[in-house]
């Protein structure tokens, strides 16, 4: 699926006067790929979108979409489409005007204008929709017609801000999908700006997550949550306990780590005694028992066990006062609050951050 | 009686009760309003359709006998080309202010706030000043031995000086003058609440800047341009004072002309029907607006 490079970053900045919101951003966008810029709002996630597409000029580096440089072009000169997130629809034009607006505006013949707004109008399911006027439309249905006016100019590079943020969590989830199918179906590369990281799983091909104009990581949302590379990555995609200590020492990858408040185990190949780590549990892989397990010595008490549908969260306070999180199908029988109990891992579900892939490899970054 | 009549009567009770309540205030805020509408507005305005179908008498009277030679009246080619010549003035002066203005209302549109705040008062400032005093100032520049034709004779561009007062041209200058912030503050407002994302939708579609301002803007924000229009074309054709003042009595304009029903020639019925022409075009005007203005449901005031 993936083939050659579409739109490369290099070497980025971006200044708002004092304010620098860009860091020395490098990356690269595959043809043909679902590409997410996932990071908490003000991150800059926005910028660079807008960068690509030619609303904003990067302080310096270079931006190229097929291997062209496009820093000297204006908006109306790049093969990227934007859509959105107030959607932007024009108000004085219906439906059909605005779809058609991209070839209206090169003077497309009218013939063929009406056969493409139709052809659109097919794709994102709105038949019979021509003559209305955007305030006569649904959230949804505005969406659809953003999405068939932005993708009438056959662009090589549909950049979607955010596109979803006004629906409500159903329709979020049905129009999910429905970009994901598109998006296979047209084989057209799309970058996703959200700040909602179960969007960003569900759709993605790879994610890049930003935070404070500093590209944190880019890979696969798998890849991304089993491996997170930094403790903001760990702490921003999906739920961890983040824990912090030292090793103490290592044998064959499994090393001893001193935390704080006790003494746990951590599959790691590249770790030496007396390096600082941070250890990453997300609550699913995290137990507890009534005693010590081999080679753990993680004393807490159970503050809370709260039942919220599909599992229940147990919450388990370290003697140091720190809240460790942990989720299950099921709650241990006899266990209930304030009960002191020790928590555990299987070892290789743990992961220390920065720690290289399983196999070796290392991510591509800054 | 069951309990479904018992709750309509105590809706309807509460209702009276209601209605006693809000009336009372209700009244006395509108109140003063509709009497001066009425007394000052509606009525004043009946009896000038009144006179208006009335007759002059020999001493300039008015005679209670009906006709409609006054609306008949305008008629006559000397009337026309009165009305003709308002039309043409008022015209000009408003498609100039447009051509400023929009311009000048977008530069400000685009500032930060603070910053249109300041501009606007710019064009504000003037308007502190006696108009009169700002009109004789402006005839007194354009006189035949005034500055600008000392500086063009001392320049060497001119050897005669140019006859500028009396002329359509400083007519339109001093109507110009008088206007232009009429023009500029509904333009203003209409773009101001022009969302830039429009603009970036557009190019981004691939339309250039003039595409964009032609497809996007302008639609966009035609409620403001219609109500500039409007707010400087009316009193344009009405303000009697300007061509008086700059004209020198050569250039008659339907505002001098109604002027001089009531106050030279003593035609009462005559000046009233002009009148009422005026308001015609007025009423005609703003139905056009509220036209423009429903069919983007976009407002201005």
């Amino acid at each position: 699926m993936m083939g050659d490079a579409i739109v490369t970053l290099l070497d980025v900045d971006k200044f708002f006067g004092a304010n620098h919101v860009i860091k020395k951003l490098n990356l690269t966008v595959q043809q043909g790929e679902f590409l997410t810029l996932l990071g908490p709002s003000g991150c800059g996630k926005t910028t660079i979108l807008r960068m690509i597409a030619g609303f904003e000029d990067a302080s310096a580096g270079s931006i190229e979409v097929q291997g062209e440089r496009v820093e000297d072009k204006e908006a109306f000169e790049r093969d990227v489409n934007t859509v959105f997130q107030s959607y932007a629809l024009f108000p004085h034009m219906t439906v059909f005007d605005n779809i058609a607006y991209g070839l209206t505006v090169k003077r497309v013949p009218k013939q063929e204008i009406k056969e493409r707004v139709k052809e659109m109008l097919a794709l994102v399911q709105l038949e019979g929709f021509e003559g209305r006027r955007p305030d006569m439309m649904s959230g949804g249905q505005k969406q659809r017609v953003a999405i068939a006016r932005a993708l009438i100019n056959n662009p090589k590079v549909l950049l979607l801000d955010e596109p979803l943020g006004a629906l409500d969590l159903k329709l979020r989830k049905q129009m999910q999908l429905e970009l994901k199918r598109l998006q296979k179906k047209l084989n057209i590369t799309f970058i996703y700006v959200t700040h909602d990281q179960e969007e960003a799983m569900t759709m993605s091909d790879r994610i890049a997550v930003i935070n404070n104009g500093i590209l944190e990581q880019i890979d696969t949302p798998k890849e991304i949550y089993k491996h997170p590379k930094t403790r903001f990555v760990a702490d921003f995609i999906g739920e961890s306990n983040i824990l912090e200590g030292q090793v103490l020492d290592c044998q064959d990858g499994l090393c001893r780590i001193q935390l704080e408040t006790g003494m746990v185990l951590l599959q790691s190949p590249n770790r030496k005694p007396a390096d600082p780590v941070m250890i990453c549990v997300r609550p699913e892989v995290m137990k507890y028992e009534r005693s010590p397990v081999d080679g753990f010595s993680l004393p807490g008490t159970i503050k809370d066990i709260i039942f919220v549908g599909a599992q229940y969260r147990t919450l388990i306070v370290l003697e140091n006062g720190m809240e460790i999180k942990v989720n299950r199908v099921k709650p241990e029988k006899d266990l209930k609050e304030g009960d002191s109990v020790y928590l555990y891992w299987e070892p290789e579900d743990a992961l220390g951050i920065g720690d290289l892939k399983q196999g070796g490899s290392v991510n591509e970054q800054q | 009686m069951n309990s479904s009549d018992t709750v309509k009567i105590n809706s309807r009770l509460t209702k009276r009760r209601h209605f006693k309540r809000n009336t009372a205030p209700a009244l006395a805020m509108a109140g003063p309003v509709t009497f001066w509408m009425l007394f000052f507005v509606l009525l004043p305005l009946l009896y000038v359709i009144f006179i208006s179908f009335m007759s002059r008498d020999l001493y300039g009277g008015i005679a209670f006998e009906f006709t409609t030679e006054n609306y008949t009246n305008m008629l006559k080619p000397v009337y026309l080309n009165v009305i003709w010549q308002s039309i043409k003035l008022a015209f000009f002066t408003t498609l100039i202010c447009l051509l400023i203005g929009y311009p000048f209302a977008y530069y400000i549109a685009r500032k930060p706030s603070k910053v249109a705040a300041k501009l606007l008062m710019l064009i504000m400032i003037p308007f502190w000043t006696n108009s009169l005093v700002r009109l004789y100032s402006l005839g007194l520049l354009a006189a035949p031995k005034g500055f600008i034709n000392i500086v063009l004779q001392k320049l060497g561009l001119i050897s005669e000086p140019l006859q500028m007062l009396h002329t359509n041209g400083i007519v339109v200058v001093g109507l110009l003058i008088s206007m232009l912030p009429f023009a500029v503050l509904p333009l203003y407002a209409s773009i101001e609440k022009l969302d830039k994302s429009y603009l970036e939708a557009s190019s981004d579609l691939g339309a250039r800047p003039a595409v964009t301002f032609w497809k996007v803007t302008v639609p966009l924000t035609l409620p403001g341009i219609v109500a500039s229009i409007i707010l400087v074309f009316i009193p344009s054709l009405g303000m009697y004072y300007v061509p008086e003042t700059l004209g020198g009595g050569k250039i008659m304009l339907i505002g001098n002309l109604i002027r001089n029903q009531f106050l030279v020639t003593r035609n009462w019925p005559f000046g009233a029907s002009l009148s009422i022409l005026l308001i015609l075009i007025t009423l005609f005007m703003l139905w056009f607006y509220t036209r423009v203005a429903r069919l983007d449901e976009l407002e201005v005031f």
